[in-house]
């Protein structure tokens, strides 16, 4: 049985060798996508021109407001005289922070109430259940800004507006994962390795971390990454809505847009366009990303090279490091091979 | 091979592969077979042989990451070569499909009497009227009692027999040349196994249809077929006619697949000695156990009143079909299901009213071997830490690591290299995994070993190694075991005494030779009767005696 080199092991890297065709040009580009966010979020100070909250260059001279893009200010300036380019940099950054604690969060709390709810079920699992669906019939952005409105009391600096933003998208978003944890939990502890490990006396907190949330976790990195993707929309919303970030503290791009409408009718275009693309492309990226590694990860949705017949037998069967993504439904090789 | 113009179906040179994420897979290579008007070939081979790919072949139902080569003639149309319309066309008209899984083949929303119907109307123009008349006529012809009130019953008002009666009914109700049945009677019980056969038999005699069987048990070839093909990883190696194959078996393969069929009054341990006057292991008193109802409705009484005991050391091997009560007692005395009445004392403990935290103690001396190898292991652990589990859960060893030696020493007494215990539990094969199951209940000495079916969910040849170990293993170390079965061969192999359960009722217990030789109760007459044994000439006379049965089971219920 060959070992797979370590390089094709590791979590995308394999998905995307696995990959072929439409398949494949999906998650690449995803991908690139992504990367590219995440560096410029990360690298914004080096990469951006001017600061977030700049009005004026290196020699005091101010930007001016509602300049058109030229070779001191590639994308224009805004109705505030601020840089669009290095705004829109500085956005990535806000995003990128925001969503990182807004997924994290609604994980681990979501992960935690699903488990729970799932194994032990009972009147825990039932009140658990009746507050999850309660916050699914709230209009999610309704309950973003209520949210946000509570922590914040509307508007305010950097981190206080991250936090605010980021606790409303995870409140929306623990239902989803613990949905799914549960049903996993639910699913597993009728599996019979469960019952294994009770017949042997395991405690229950044992069986719980070792047994079921092992392997109830298959699908939460699709789900993360999927929800990434809806909280940069949830966050730039907020924003338009005016629960951003004051545009001194921090650059956010639905903030910008909501800043941008009146230019619209004027026809200063730049100010409203390239916020709305960073929006777009960032969002096209995660989805494309979540999208082709749920594909892949099913057996039923994956795409494989066509076979050849007469070449030669390989009854290998795929073996991962126990890890996320395995295929299950291989076609079975003979059993006589015991010995 | 000549004559292939005559043949209802001829493959010729057939290969298969399968594109997966290893590479590709060669399923079948280079089969050749041929069925005759009104012939019953049995393909036979184990779980991966190629089997069920060659059958789904014959009807164009390959999935999509399939690429054949070779020739499959279906009545002068070659079933991989003609187009998606003519394949449709051909399809139930000159061969049709029946499945393993009744319960599955069915849609579950439709009448049966529609999904009959639905064959007719892809085919030819038929009105309502005449389809629904033809539905009742072939519900009729498959035995399906009241069949004109019953077409407009849904799939889950019908028995699990009943299902296949009616997936045969669509079948034939537009009277193929050929049927091919796959495992068709796998997912049934072995008296309405009998039923099925009996079926299958008539509907080749009155139909003249042919009936490509695929299965892996040689009862049912003895049964049924008038010619076997056994197949072994994607080859054929032995055609022949049935009375030859079982009387002068060519292949070294199909010797050591014939070889491996438990068969009644073969044992492969010694009798346990019982010391009587100890203390039994266990001791079930009119136990009854109750699945909860819904709310409103009366619980589900799936133990009535049951009493029997285990000695310290013996086996009892526990018989029933499918809803009996077997499993759910097996899992009472492991603690994974509450007693509703009577008395269970397990250890000395009692289990009726039991605190979980009272009987983990308990638990360590409780074995369990679990039925379906695939997922009695966590996916994610290997099988040194499944294994080591109980010794860590007890306090045994502080992790997985301490455990190694104990592990390697488990592993060797279940005949598996020491370094398997850093495989996963996917990379085994069922009947390895199997066995590493074994090595994980006797991790810690137990005095009581529960055994659900051990043996269900493998091939015919890798069962009776499990079993002979088994049996090699319990008189080493001398656990007190029940073990449950659906197969009376199989628990006759290792079992001191037998019980047979009947639908929540211990109807019969006692020795093995006093059940099987001498069997009391008329259920146990009839399941011992409706075991097809390995052997056409044998099997023949047994089919007698359990029409006999039946029919005088029939004649004492028209008296009542």
């Amino acid at each position: 049985m060959a070992k797979r080199s370590l390089l094709d092991r590791l979590p995308v890297v394999h998905q995307v060798r696995q990959s072929v065709g439409v398949q494949r040009g999906m998650l690449v580009t995803g991908l690139v996508l992504t990367v590219l966010f995440v560096l410029v979020a990360i690298f914004a100070p080096l990469v951006a021109p001017y600061g977030f909250a700049q009005l004026r260059d290196a020699a005091g001279h101010a930007f001016g407001a509602q300049q058109p893009p030229s070779a001191e200010h590639l994308l224009g300036t805004t109705v505030g005289g601020f840089d669009v380019l290095s705004r829109v940099i500085w956005g990535a950054r806000t995003a990128l922070t925001t969503i990182v604690i807004a997924v994290i969060l609604s994980l681990l709390l979501g992960v935690a109430l699903g488990l729970v709810s799932g194994y032990l079920g009972g009147w825990v699992d039932r009140v658990l259940v009746v507050i999850a669906d309660a916050v699914y019939a709230f209009p999610s952005l309704l309950l973003a800004i209520v949210t946000a409105i509570i922590i914040s009391g509307g508007r305010s600096g950097l981190w206080q507006g991250i936090w605010s933003a980021a606790i409303a998208i995870t409140v929306i978003y623990i239902p989803q994962y613990f949905r799914v944890v549960r049903a996993e939990a639910a699913r597993i502890k009728s599996e019979s390795f469960v019952d294994a490990a009770k017949v042997i006396g395991t405690p229950t907190a044992r069986i719980m971390t070792r047994h079921v949330l092992r392997n109830a976790t298959r699908t939460l990195p699709l789900i993360a990454t999927l929800n990434a993707a809806e909280a940069i929309s949830t966050l730039a919303a907020l924003g338009f809505l005016g629960f951003g970030i004051e545009q001194t503290s921090a650059a956010e791009w639905g903030y910008d847009l909501n800043r941008s409408i009146s230019d619209v009718t004027a026809g200063i275009w730049w100010t409203s366009i390239f916020p709305g693309v960073a929006i777009v492309l960032v969002i096209l990226g995660i989805t494309l990303v979540g999208e082709s590694l749920n594909d892949l990860a099913d057996p039923r949705l994956r795409t494989r090279r066509r076979a050849d017949v007469g070449e030669p037998l390989t009854a290998d069967v795929a073996v991962g490091p126990g890890g996320a993504i395995l295929d299950d439904r291989q076609p079975a090789t003979g059993e006589m091979g015991t010995r | 091979m000549t004559g292939t113009t005559e043949n209802v179906l001829a493959v010729r040179d057939l290969e298969v592969s399968f594109a997966s994420d290893s590479g590709t897979v060669a399923a079948v290579r280079g089969v050749n077979l041929t069925v005759a008007p009104g012939e019953v070939v049995a393909v036979v081979g184990e779980s991966g042989s190629g089997k069920t790919v060659t059958a789904k072949s014959i009807l164009g139902l390959l999935p999509e990451t399939a690429t054949t080569r070779g020739a499959v003639v279906l009545d002068g149309d070659d079933m991989l070569a003609v187009s998606g319309r003519r394949l449709r066309e051909l399809r139930g008209t000159r061969a049709a499909m029946v499945f393993q899984e009744p319960s599955t083949a069915l849609n579950p929303v439709y009448t049966v009497g529609w999904q009959i119907a639905q064959g007719l109307r892809a085919h030819g123009r038929y009105t309502r009227k005449q389809a629904r008349a033809k539905a009742v006529e072939m519900l009729r012809t498959v035995g399906i009692p009241d069949a004109a009130e019953r077409v407009d019953y849904y799939p889950h008002q019908f028995s699990g027999g009943q299902k296949q009666r009616i997936v045969i009914a669509m079948a034939l109700v537009l009277e193929p040349g050929l049927i091919v049945a796959d495992e068709p009677t796998t997912a049934l019980d072995v008296t309405v196994q009998a039923e099925i056969l009996e079926l299958l038999r008539r509907v080749a005699a009155d139909f003249g249809t042919s009936i490509l069987i695929i299965t892996h048990n040689m009862g049912v070839v003895a049964d049924l077929a008038d010619r076997v093909v056994v197949m072994y990883e994607g080859e054929v190696v032995e055609q022949a006619p049935v009375r030859q194959l079982f009387s002068a078996p060519e292949a070294p393969y199909t010797r050591r697949l014939l070889a491996a069929v438990p068969r009644i009054g073969e044992r492969v341990s010694a009798r346990s000695v019982v010391d009587p006057d100890a203390e039994p292991v266990v001791a079930a008193d009119r136990l009854v156990i109750e699945y909860p109802g819904r709310l409103g409705r009366g619980g589900f009484r799936a133990v009535d009143g049951v009493s029997f005991t285990i000695a310290p050391g013996e086996v009892l091997g526990l018989v029933g079909e499918s809803g009996s009560g077997k499993t759910t007692i097996g899992r009472a005395i492991a603690g994974l299901q509450s007693v509703s009445g009577g008395s269970l004392r397990v250890l000395g403990h009692e289990m009726l009213g039991v605190r979980e935290r009272e009987f983990r103690p308990v638990r360590r001396d409780i074995g369990f071997v679990f039925q379906d190898p695939a997922t009695s292991f966590n996916p994610l652990l290997t099988i040194g830490q499944c294994i080591a589990e109980p010794l860590v859960v007890h306090g045994r060893a502080r992790d997985a690591d301490a455990a190694s030696a104990r592990v390697a020493q488990l592993l060797d007494a279940v005949e598996l290299p020491a370094a398997y215990a850093a495989r996963f539990p996917h990379e085994l094969s069922g009947g390895q995994r199997q066995r590493a199951s074994l090595a994980r209940s006797l991790a810690l000495d137990p005095k009581l070993l529960i055994a659900d079916e051990p043996t269900s969910a493998l091939d015919v040849s890798v069962q009776a190694r499990v079993l002979e170990l088994f049996g090699r293993l319990q008189d080493e170390l001398g656990f007190a075991a029940l073990f449950i079965s659906h197969d009376l061969a199989v628990v006759d192999l290792l079992a001191d005494r037998i019980g047979v359960l009947y639908r929540g009722v211990l109807v019969e217990e006692g020795t093995g030779e006093d059940v099987l030789q001498r069997p009391r109760h008329p259920y146990t007459r009839r399941l011992l009767a409706s075991l097809p044994v390995p052997d056409p000439v044998e099997q023949a006379e047994r089919r007698e005696r359990l029409a006999a049965i039946v029919a005088a089971e029939a004649a004492a219920a028209g008296e009542d």
